[in-house]
């Protein structure tokens, strides 16, 4: 009765299996555009919204003004939520039996995570795309060399790197989209506001100003602004990192992931192999 | 009988405090079909887990075409395909690309697997909707999708959890008719169910579990027998005659039971000649009836007998598995 034919099962290895997956969170991109909307019309929105409606009362003294000055917080505000993407993709697809499904398959279980983490990083640069032609039309340019603009795209998607890390974690954990959704707002949101990424430090009151320049996220935003002649004269007492944001800010990307990315992996494990 | 397609060796999963699964053991011969039979909570989805490598068992082991779980993962995901409790087709995909993509980590060969999509669609009745998002499928369309997408590699030994939940009556027909084909075609097939009419139509040997433990293994007929011999059962046709036709049937059978509902009398049966001489009684004293029969134990009865509960009341001792399954208890019904 074994006349039946049997394909030959090939080990195609980590990467093309990851690619695959990754293609296919591409393809739920084409079928549902408006999952680019986190990173195409609200930080669109948020660039207009700060440039010209608060804009106007925020004093910076930076060459081109408050617009220069606000393209790096928002771009590090958007690569933060990169977080978001890959928790909420993880969440749904464990919860829909996706990865019990991968997890059944001859594949590096890797795989699900890589995969996901490589859209999402996609996705993320999208965003930092668009943004980048938002700031052009609405005056902000990069006014060093090509290859500092380049180091500033780096740092971003290194960060991307990092916080997907911490949507792993959280994906892992959380039961539901909503839960995901409810977890990363009420954390990641605040403390994106809570750095230099909208406004200068310099005139927060002196406990939230150290709180401020000691986010990871004003490092990035600094760094970023440094790197692309977008930055400001520090003001009198800017705390250290302030000083040395580019190392800081790849401290951080390395301590973020040298902590949470065990923790991430191990969550994960936890909740599928169970 | 020929070498076992899967082996299961006192598989053993504790959660925290709670035993799921507590010492199961079966043996399943290549070429047929084992029906897991348990009600919600019996661990039925917790020890194909174990068995499809999903999770580690706390002790034991199994083999799945000759690939031990523990020792060679790999191997056995190789040789088996999975269709879970819930249908896990990917939504935002077509049917064509949900075959695709798992093809594709298969890492089968590109022609090969278009042709093989094709078929599969073909033979699962899906060609029209192939190239539709599988968010526009119905539920049994869902159902034939997931089970095509584990059938892309033609693997051996098929693992299917509550494949037929909540499906209607209709889809399940069909799904069991797809099942009979691949088991011709050779292909071993686990399935786990508390449809008690499911594993009747489909397995060759049945597996009855219950809060972690077989509490018994046989084929059908086998348990059929178990559970003692058939009733005699007489339905009246006036609800006002059950009264006299109790009185009338007493001195001719050990006991009886009387159910107002369904205006029946159900007694031990002795036998064709019994049967008829009642008929002849009941013939000659005016009561009109509606029906009298002999009715062999059903697998339901059988159940009842064996754990001493039906099965649709099960969930109460809750291991995590089967969450889903806990709405559609209700339908159980002979």
């Amino acid at each position: 009765m074994s006349t039946i034919e049997r394909p030959e099962i090939r080990d195609t290895g980590l990467l093309t299996q990851s690619w695959a997956i990754a293609r296919r969170n591409f393809r739920h991109i084409r079928r549902m555009p408006e999952m680019l909307l986190d990173v195409t019309i609200q930080p669109v929105m948020f660039v207009l919204l700060f440039a010209y409606v608060f804009g106007s009362s925020i004093d910076v003294a930076t060459p081109a003004g408050y617009r220069a000055f606000l393209l790096a917080g928002i771009m590090a505000q958007t690569v933060a939520f990169a977080s978001f993407i890959v928790a909420v993709g993880l969440t749904s697809d464990l919860e829909k039996g996706i990865v019990d499904r991968m997890r059944s398959l001859p594949i590096n279980p890797a795989a699900v995570l890589v995969g996901r983490s490589i859209s999402s990083i996609v996705h993320a640069s999208i965003g930092l795309v668009v943004m980048s032609l938002t700031g052009l039309l609405i005056g902000w340019r990069i006014h060093t060399n090509i290859f500092e603009a380049a180091f500033g795209y780096v740092l971003l998607l290194g960060w991307g790197f990092a916080m997907i890390w911490i949507g792993i974690l959280v994906g892992s954990a959380m039961r539901s989209v909503e839960a995901v959704n409810g977890v990363m707002f009420a954390t990641i949101f605040p403390i994106t506001f809570l750095a230099n990424t909208f406004a200068p430090t310099d005139r927060m009151p002196p406990f939230l100003r150290t709180v401020a320049e000691w986010n990871p996220i004003s490092s990035l935003t600094q760094a970023v602004r440094e790197l692309w002649g977008n930055d400001q004269p520090l003001a009198e007492g800017a705390a250290f990192p302030m000083h040395h944001p580019i190392p800081f800010t790849i401290g951080w990307i390395i301590l973020i992931t040298a902590v949470v990315a065990p923790l991430a992996i191990r969550t994960f494990r936890s909740r599928t192999a169970d | 009988m020929t070498r076992p397609a899967i082996e299961a060796e006192g598989l053993v999963k504790h959660f925290g405090d709670t035993v799921a699964v507590d010492g199961v053991s079966f043996v399943v011969p290549e070429g047929t079909v084992l029906g897991l039979l348990g009600p919600n909570g019996a661990g039925k989805t917790t020890t194909v887990r174990m068995m499809t490598t999903l999770t580690r068992p706390t002790s034991g082991t199994a083999r799945v075409a000759g690939h031990d779980i523990l020792h060679d993962p790999a191997a056995v995901r190789r040789s088996m395909g999975l269709t879970g409790q819930a249908a896990t087709v990917d939504e935002l995909l077509t049917g064509r690309e949900n075959l695709r993509l798992i093809g594709r980590l298969y890492g089968l060969d590109p022609s090969y697997l278009t042709r093989a999509s094709g078929e599969l669609l073909e033979r699962f009745s899906l060609s029209d909707a192939g190239d539709r998002i599988a968010k526009t499928y119905s539920g049994g369309m869902r159902r034939r999708l997931d089970l095509a997408v584990s059938l892309i590699a033609t693997p051996p030994v098929l693992f299917l959890d509550e494949p037929t939940t909540g499906l209607d009556p209709r889809s399940r027909v069909e799904l069991w008719e797809v099942l009979r084909e691949l088991v011709k075609d050779g292909t071993t097939l686990l399935l786990t169910t508390q449809y008690l009419e499911e594993a009747d139509q489909l397995a060759d040997n049945i597996v009855v579990i219950d809060r972690g433990t077989v509490i018994a293994e046989g084929t059908p007929l086998q348990l059929k027998d178990q559970s003692g011999a058939a009733a005699l059962v007489v339905t009246v046709s006036h609800p006002r005659d059950l009264e006299a036709a109790e009185a009338l049937i007493r001195p001719h059978v050990r006991e009886v039971h009387v159910d107002a509902g369904s205006r029946q009398l159900t007694a031990p049966a002795e036998g064709l000649g019994h049967m008829t001489r009642v008929a002849g009684i009941f013939d000659e004293s005016g009561i009109v009836l509606d029906d009298i029969g002999l009715k062999r134990p059903s697998l339901d009865d059988v159940f009842l007998h064996l754990t001493g509960h039906r099965a649709e009341d099960g969930a109460q001792d809750g291991t995590q598995d089967d969450e889903t399954a806990t709405e559609q208890a209700g339908r159980i019904t002979r």
